[in-house]
């Protein structure tokens, strides 16, 4: 059962350089929220930035990661 | 059916609802939270939308997510073009993007942000579920 922490730890290996912030929702390890910041999603729409967070978990979201809520922004938007 | 003929008729109601959302229950009776949330932002709005029920059979699923690329449940398409899910709609819906790309009036009343569906609510756009 995957962990608040490992999530982060994944996350933040994928997106050099980002901060996440991951919340287990329900104690129970399957509904997480991320608030993520990275410059990588600058100029990106944000589809495409949780596509690029989806993407790190690939076929565990829907799976045993149930769901996984995303606020993503850039350093910049975050400031 | 076969899953051809599942994502045909997925890409036609695509194609043919310029709102179009594919949700875990229906309008009336959303079966998840964020498929709720989903609705309720479009209710408040009070646009005209098409729903589709994704849960009859599994691979209705399978094959939206094959289609659009996008792995989780409630997904909005505008346009033909994929929105995004619950947290995009409502991130939209509370910066009044979504309105415009509506283009409809964002509510009064913003500030209080999350939608709650108490607004006059047009009946959703029925969509004949043959996938049932």
């Amino acid at each position: 059962m995957p962990t608040a922490e490992e999530l982060k730890q994944r996350i933040e290996a994928a997106l050099p350089g980002s901060d996440a912030d991951v919340e287990d929702l329900t104690g129970g390890g399957d509904h997480f929220r991320a608030e993520i910041v990275s410059d990588r999603f600058a100029g990106l729409s944000r589809i495409e930035q949780h596509r690029l967070v989806y993407d790190v978990f690939g076929a565990e979201i829907g799976g045993p990661i149930h769901a996984l809520s995303l606020r993503t922004s850039t350093r910049e938007g975050a400031a | 059916m076969t899953n051809d003929e599942i994502r045909d008729f997925i890409q036609n109601a695509i194609d043919e609802n310029r709102v179009m959302l594919f949700m875990k229950g229906t309008p009336e009776q959303p079966a998840c939270g964020f498929s709720l949330r989903t609705s309720q932002a479009l209710n408040t709005l009070g646009v005209q939308y098409a729903a589709l029920d994704i849960l009859p059979d599994p691979r209705i699923r399978e094959e939206l997510s094959g289609l659009s690329n996008w792995p989780t449940i409630p997904q909005l398409f505008v346009d033909g073009k994929l929105v995004g899910g619950c947290d995009i709609v409502t991130e939209m819906f509370e910066s009044g993007e979504l309105a415009e790309l509506l283009g409809v009036a964002q509510p009064r009343h913003e500030a209080e942000s999350a939608p709650t569906g108490d607004a006059p609510q047009p009946a959703p756009l029925g969509i004949e579920n043959r996938l049932a």
